[in-house]
């Protein structure tokens, strides 16, 4: 589904991601996991088009987004929770899904996101910036779902979280991808919710993947000796 | 001030003032629509704003001119004609300023305050050189002369009414463009973030630019409007800017209705008192009272309320 190869991208001079290769499958989810200044915000952002790369290929179902514009990748079919929610504030709940709609052309919110957070039909006309931290971080993936993605971007989802909602959360990514067979890259410092949700880990360190496993062969321990400060 | 006038005649004296403040609302309140559009939606500050008023009032003052000379028969409706006109052409120029210029300096938003003043400086001079020094004065067809005599001592001015229910038109056209339409939509969505924005797949260069030649577009109206106020000059679009900004900061940055009261606060206040004062005091007094009230209210009169 997304295959990324000898990824690089920089701030000015600075290196920060340093050659990835990795690939997403359909209907897999795959955690990325590090502690801060790693590189993960880094590489969602680049993923998105935020951040320009400096080198290598990024490829969503064969077609190669890697020099497009971030409104180009969402039609290809990439969907992005940031880090921090970013819903726009001023809006209603409402118009902040319809954002997500401008990519599909359509006109009107389908009743299965509402099904999927029951809670954001219920406050459809409050603002956005006056929701909940855990409600607005429902509200950032319904407008990602919204833009109909083939893959989802979620960066740090559980950042500011209450532990009850966090577990929520997990069910509903897992619902998600069931029902609509969508690939998710989540990026997490929490290992507990990592290994609740993924198929696969990634571990990254100083720009560079430093360990892989399938969830069900993972060494916990020495995963969360990567994560320990 | 007031003791040399009997009541009546205050209250005709208001009245009247109140009328012929219409028209200096309406050219207010469309340049601030535009200028709010502009600066309050995309931060850009555009001093050139008055530059593109008057290259409305200049298109208004041509159509008149040539619907006199060829189509006289048509004289009656050439304002309407003038306006779309007027539209068109400044938001064709706004389209190209924004291409040429703007979209280079979002980032750097006070930059944009010296490019858009030599913006401004270059067009004042252009239409110099078109139009000559001179002001240029607009014939009125007609049935917009003159006026309705509510009583023996109030006189409405017809094209002041005509002018302000364009305007009104034009305000809650841009309302219901703002917050009922999807390009409205889209243009809050990257007013608020705009990295945000385009990766939920909102092609935020397109809508930057449609934006800023919507802002533009009305300012050119403002300048149909203009030509029943004022005459038209290469710098007259100057002695506005500063009154407009002044509108659209009183009236809170992001909010429309803000603007329309503001625009009618500050338009109002103006033209009464110069019945009572000179125009120069009287302009003292309203900037006195708007400065000491955003003192007190810093974000406008209309903020919308959220947490941020």
């Amino acid at each position: 589904m997304i295959s990324v190869q000898d990824y690089r991208a920089s701030y000015g001079q600075s290196e920060v991601l340093h050659g990835l290769n990795f690939e997403l499958g359909k209907s897999e989810i795959v955690a990325i996991v590090g502690r801060n200044g790693m590189g993960k915000t880094t590489l969602m952002k680049s993923l998105m088009g935020i951040v320009p790369p400096s080198g290598g290929h990024v490829r969503v179902d064969s077609v190669d987004v890697t020099h497009m514009k971030s409104f180009e990748r969402v039609s290809a079919g990439l969907g992005y929770v940031p880090q921090g929610r970013m819903i726009f504030p001023t809006m209603s709940v409402k118009e902040n899904i319809e954002t997500g709609l401008t990519s599909t052309g359509e006109k009107s919110i389908s009743d299965d996101l509402y099904q999927l957070f029951p809670v954001l039909k219920d406050m459809s006309h409050r603002r956005g910036g006056n929701l909940s931290g855990g409600q607005q971080q429902q509200l950032a993936i319904a407008r990602a779902l919204a833009t109909q993605p083939k893959a989802l971007l979620l960066d740090e989802p559980t950042e500011g979280i209450q532990p009850s909602i966090i577990r929520e959360m997990a069910r509903v990514l897992r619902r998600i991808r069931d029902e609509r067979q969508l690939s998710i890259l989540v990026s997490e410092q929490v290992l507990s919710f990592a290994m609740d949700i993924a198929d696969r880990v990634l571990v990254i360190e100083n720009g560079n993947i430093v360990h892989e496993a399938q969830r069900d062969d993972i060494d916990e321990q020495q995963v969360a000796a990567y994560l320990a400060v | 001030m007031f003791s040399d006038y009997s009541w009546a005649e205050l209250g005709s004296i208001f009245a009247m003032q109140g009328f012929a403040g219409l028209s200096l609302f309406s050219v207010y309140l469309l340049m601030a629509l535009g200028l709010a559009i502009i600066f309050g939606q995309m931060g850009v500050i555009n001093m050139a704003h008055g530059e593109f008023m008057i290259l409305g009032a200049y298109v208004t003052y041509l159509c008149s001119n040539m619907v006199q000379q060829y189509l006289p028969f048509l004289f009656g409706g050439y304002f309407f004609v003038a306006i779309v006109l007027a539209f068109i052409v400044t938001a064709a120029l706004g389209a190209l300023v924004e291409w040429l210029l703007i979209r280079h300096l979002y980032k750097r938003p006070l930059d944009t305050l010296l490019a858009t003043w030599g913006l401004s400086l270059i067009l004042q001079q252009l239409y110099r050189t078109i139009f000559g020094a001179r002001e240029v004065g607009v014939d009125l067809p007609s049935w917009m002369l003159g006026s309705i005599s509510a009583n023996d001592m109030i006189d409405i001015p017809i094209n002041g009414l005509v002018v302000m229910s364009i305007t009104l038109l034009i305000a809650l056209g841009v309302y219901l463009l703002m917050f009922r339409s999807g390009f409205g939509r889209q243009t809050r969505a990257v007013v608020q973030n705009r990295v945000m924005a385009g990766a939920v797949g909102i092609n935020t260069e397109k809508v930057d630019r449609l934006t800023f030649s919507l802002g533009c577009g009305i300012a050119g109206i403002a300048g149909s409007a203009f030509t029943m106020v004022g005459s038209t000059g290469p710098t007259a679009g100057q002695l506005y800017i500063v009154d407009t900004f002044l509108v659209v900061v009183f009236g809170g940055a992001a909010s429309l209705l803000g603007t329309v009261a503001s625009a009618f606060t500050i338009s109002q206040a103006q033209s009464t008192l110069e019945f009572f004062l000179s125009g120069s005091m009287a302009k003292v007094l309203t900037l006195v009272t708007v400065v000491v009230i955003l003192m007190l209210r810093p974000q406008g009169l209309f903020a919308s309320k959220v947490r941020r």
